[in-house]
């Protein structure tokens, strides 16, 4: 029934307490949580230093420009429509295309112009904000999700979890969604968690809510057949994080676009606890590598492959 | 010096002033560490009661000055639409109800709380009048003359004297005189009044007492009687009945001296009833005795030097510490899942003035009431703002229902519901609605039960009447407590819930050791 702290400790698991204490707060500087937080202001300082991000297309930061909208999403065929400052997908409008008048969701409902407009005011006037503070509204361009995945994620789109301590990417995994969850990739909403072995790529082991699987609950398929191209480009992507945002304890989520390859997509200053359980082993003995590290690897390449060389599994 | 070395010498200095200062008192001041000692506090109301009749009301009524052994706690009176005033003379107080007009049977209330103080000794009563010689119509008068000639011949001095007159008037076979003049006596007060006029006809200084016997769940009670002699310099008490001198134990003095105990003016049928109820309180919440403890400055700068009614919020206030311990102990060391930091401490709160099942059922009725209508809220698309305002005026409503609604089915427990802090209810069911919308009715079920759980160890820790006497008499020790929390801040250990959390881990590791043991063994 219960674990015993010796076990765990044994396991180098990290705990909540000591995740906020000596990872969240002695690593993350206050200040520069506006960089995680602020969708916007992470889009920016990542396309500034050469991260892919998916594009940035408008940026709505004011009620009057909000009649603009026609002129301005004229152009595209397909865009995503996201509140800033949003967590949790609240506020997420994805429109997959459009002739005319006519613009069509994700879902294949059909939505007016009338309603994208009222929307994004919506958005502005903090709706889906944490607080309820007033925000503005990102438009970029829809990730062509690489069909690779199809198999594993019902409803939904899986992502790359990546926890990078001081820079080196030390634990990963993916995040398939289920019909439990609702299309959402989330661990406690009864997403799968596929554990990641930093060296190869390949999977580890699956959990959903916490317990081992062998097989996607609603495709059936074999979740150790996962495979994940442009893993290297997935880390060294994830290492070069620390660098614009200064989080020494950082959660990187990574889409893999059909053409671009993998994209930063979102970045957590408190990323949470159940990467450790998806993997079957504890983030605490490989923080303490990093720690005890003596060189210093000043490029984010170089960090990928130490963690490559050291954090391998099979 | 890290970060860490800077909290525990905080935490330690705080710790070791906190238990020094309550160890000072406890030692060198002598104030006890647990409440056992109790002391009694009665509680005297007396109603006056009349029929006015259509015209402008003055009542006035006798009110208890300085009694010896007693000390007043609280005085207050009650009675709507009348003016009160106080009138002082002397040693005398009287309370004088007044008001333009008044119809019909009339109720006024006096209500007094004392508590027995044997330091209290006497009181200044020498300008108290005497009851004068009044002249006895005959045959009363010979009667008189003729027992007080008896007693004079058994007697020695004003005290033996008054002794003996005493034993004659409650003799059991009692002779002519007493018999005739008792005929007039129908009450004690008559007896009273009686045995003062007879003192004055011998030249002997007497006058009449009266005040109230301290005995719990009293009703309709009569003041009782007495007389007072003058012996040399002193005022000697006299019991009527036994004749026993020495001011009684548990007396409460209402009245020295003849004056009327209750005047009505536009009003008929008047009378006083008494009633009196005992509890117990701490020593430590009944005011310091003054001279005791004078010039330790612990004391002069503790919260007994504040009006009684500012202790009382104070008690309160002291226990949201111990409530904030308690939370957390249960989300850092146990992990217990809470809706809101701080909301189960006034959650609490709210417990201790609704007694814990009631405050339950309320609060679990209000929230569940709440989620209900705030779903629908939730179709609306309201801004935060908007949409919390409307949360806060549901609440209000399903209160306001609620009370209605017990009180016509007279449960009057229900009707606390208004002590729940409503901002906190209505952002606890916004919380609660945003979860269940974003994770699921499981983690809300988890949240909530969490919250309330929390709220009802910290309602059973600040109701304990231990902790409750240590907050509100060694405030002090909140410094121990703030370097146990600074203490606690710093501990990056396991919480409880963790190690169910990561069982399966270690369940999965174990499995995959033996397999490659098996791996080994084929291999080898
Ligand atoms: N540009 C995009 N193209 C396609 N889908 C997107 C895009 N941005 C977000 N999404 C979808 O919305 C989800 C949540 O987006 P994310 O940026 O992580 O916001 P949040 O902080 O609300 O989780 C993603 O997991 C993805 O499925
Ligand atoms: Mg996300």
């Amino acid at each position: 029934m219960l674990a015993t702290p010796k076990q765990l400790r044994e396991l180098g698991i990290l705990g909540m307490n000591r995740r906020n204490v000596s990872m969240i707060a002695a690593k993350n500087p206050r200040h520069l949580y506006p960089l995680v937080d602020d969708k916007l202001k992470t889009k920016k300082i990542a396309e500034a230093a050469g991260i892919a991000v998916p594009r940035l297309l408008a940026v709505v930061s004011q009620e009057r420009s909000v009649k603009d909208l026609p002129r301005i999403l004229e152009k595209y065929r397909q865009f995503v429509v996201k509140p800033s400052n949003g967590s949790g997908g609240k506020g997420i409008l994805v429109v997959t295309h459009h002739d005319g008048d006519n613009y069509v969701k994700s879902s294949g409902d059909q939505i007016s112009m009338e309603s994208i407009q009222r929307h994004v005011s919506n958005t502005l006037s903090g709706l889906y904000s944490l607080g309820g503070r007033p925000d503005v509204a990102m438009i970029e361009a829809l990730v062509q999700f690489d069909p690779i995945f199809a198999e594993y994620s019902y409803e939904g789109v899986p992502d790359i979890r990546v926890v990078v301590y001081m820079g080196f990417p030390v634990m990963a995994m993916v995040r398939l969604a289920t019909h439990e969850s609702d299309g959402k990739a989330n661990l406690h909403q009864g997403a799968v968690g596929v554990g990641i072995d930093i060296a190869t790529g390949q999977p580890l082991r699956a959990v959903q809510h916490g317990r081992p699987v062998t097989h996607h609950p609603d495709t059936r398929h074999k979740l150790s057949d996962v495979k994940i191209p442009h893993w290297d480009r997935m880390l060294k992507l994830a290492a070069a994080c620390y660098d614009v945002t200064g989080m020494g304890y950082l959660g990187v989520d990574i889409v893999l676009d059909q053409n671009l390859g993998p994209l930063i997509i979102e970045l957590n200053a408190r990323p949470g606890l159940a990467i450790q359980v998806a993997n079957g082993i504890g983030l605490l003995p490989r923080i303490k590598r990093v720690d005890g590290l003596t060189d210093v690897l000043k490029k984010p390449d170089d960090r990928a492959e130490w963690s490559m060389r050291e954090f391998g599994m099979l | 010096m890290s970060a860490r070395v800077k909290v525990y010498i905080t935490a330690a200095v705080l710790v070791l002033i906190g238990l020094g200062m309550a160890l000072y008192k406890n030692l060198v001041l002598g104030f006890p560490m647990f409440p056992g000692n109790q002391q009694a506090v009665w509680t005297i109301e007396a109603e006056v009661n009349f029929l006015a009749s259509n015209e402008s009301v003055v009542a006035s009524l006798a009110l208890p000055s300085r009694s010896p052994k007693i000390s007043i706690l609280q005085e207050d009176s009650a009675s709507s639409g009348y003016g009160f005033i106080e009138e002082t003379s002397g040693s005398m107080r009287r309370g004088v109800w007044s008001k333009r007009n008044a119809r019909g049977q009339q109720a006024l209330y006096y209500r007094i709380q004392v508590y027995e103080n044997r330091s209290i000794i006497d009181v200044d009563s020498a300008n108290v009048p005497v009851i004068e010689y009044p002249g006895f119509d005959e045959p009363l008068e010979t009667a008189a003359i003729s027992l007080l000639d008896q007693i004079r011949e058994i007697s020695a001095n004003n005290r033996t004297f008054t002794s003996q007159l005493l034993l004659a008037l409650n003799a059991e076979a009692p002779g002519q005189n007493v018999i005739m003049l008792r005929r007039q006596t129908k009450s004690d007060e008559d007896l009273a009044v009686l045995v003062a006029q007879l003192l004055a006809m011998e030249g002997i200084a007497a006058r009449v007492i009266s005040g109230l016997r301290l005995e719990d769940g009293r009703r309709r009670q009569q003041l009782s009687y007495g007389v007072e002699v003058l012996d040399g310099d002193d005022w000697e008490y006299f019991n009527l009945e036994t004749g026993i001198t020495g001011f009684p134990d548990r007396f409460l003095l209402w009245q020295r001296g003849g004056q009327a105990l209750l005047e009505v003016v536009g009003g008929r049928n008047s009378s006083v009833q008494f009633s009196i109820v005992e509890n117990y309180r701490g020593t430590r919440e009944l005011p310091l005795n003054a001279n005791k403890n004078e010039g330790a400055a612990l004391i002069d700068f503790s919260i007994y030097s504040l009006p009684l009614a500012e202790q009382n919020a104070f008690k309160s206030i002291l226990l949201v510490p111990i409530g904030a311990l308690v939370v957390v102990i249960m989300r850092l060391l146990i992990g217990v899942k809470t809706s809101g930091t701080f909301m189960p401490i006034l959650i609490a709160l709210a417990f201790i003035q609704t007694t814990l099942v009631a405050g339950v059922l309320i609060f679990l009725t209000v929230v569940g009431a709440g989620l209900v209508i705030r779903s629908f809220l939730s179709r609306l698309n309201l801004l935060l703002v908007a949409r919390i305002s409307a949360v806060i005026i549901v609440v209000i409503l399903i209160m306001a229902i609620f009370s209605i609604i017990s009180s016509k089915l007279g449960i009057e427990r229900a009707l606390t519901v208004t002590f729940f802090p409503m901002i906190i209810l209505a952002w606890t069911i916004e919380r609660m609605s945003v979860l269940w919308e974003e994770d699921g009715p499981r983690e809300v079920f988890k949240q909530g039960a969490g919250s309330l759980l929390v709220a009802v160890i910290a309602y059973l820790c600040m109701t304990n009447s231990i902790i409750e006497h240590l907050t509100f008499n060694f405030p002090e020790l909140l410094l121990a407590l703030l370097g146990l929390i600074l203490v606690l801040g710093q501990y990056t250990g396991y919480r409880l819930s963790e190690l169910r959390r990561f069982e399966p881990m270690i369940e999965h590791f174990e499995a995959t050791e033996k397999a490659d043991a098996g791996d080994t063994k084929t291999t080898s």
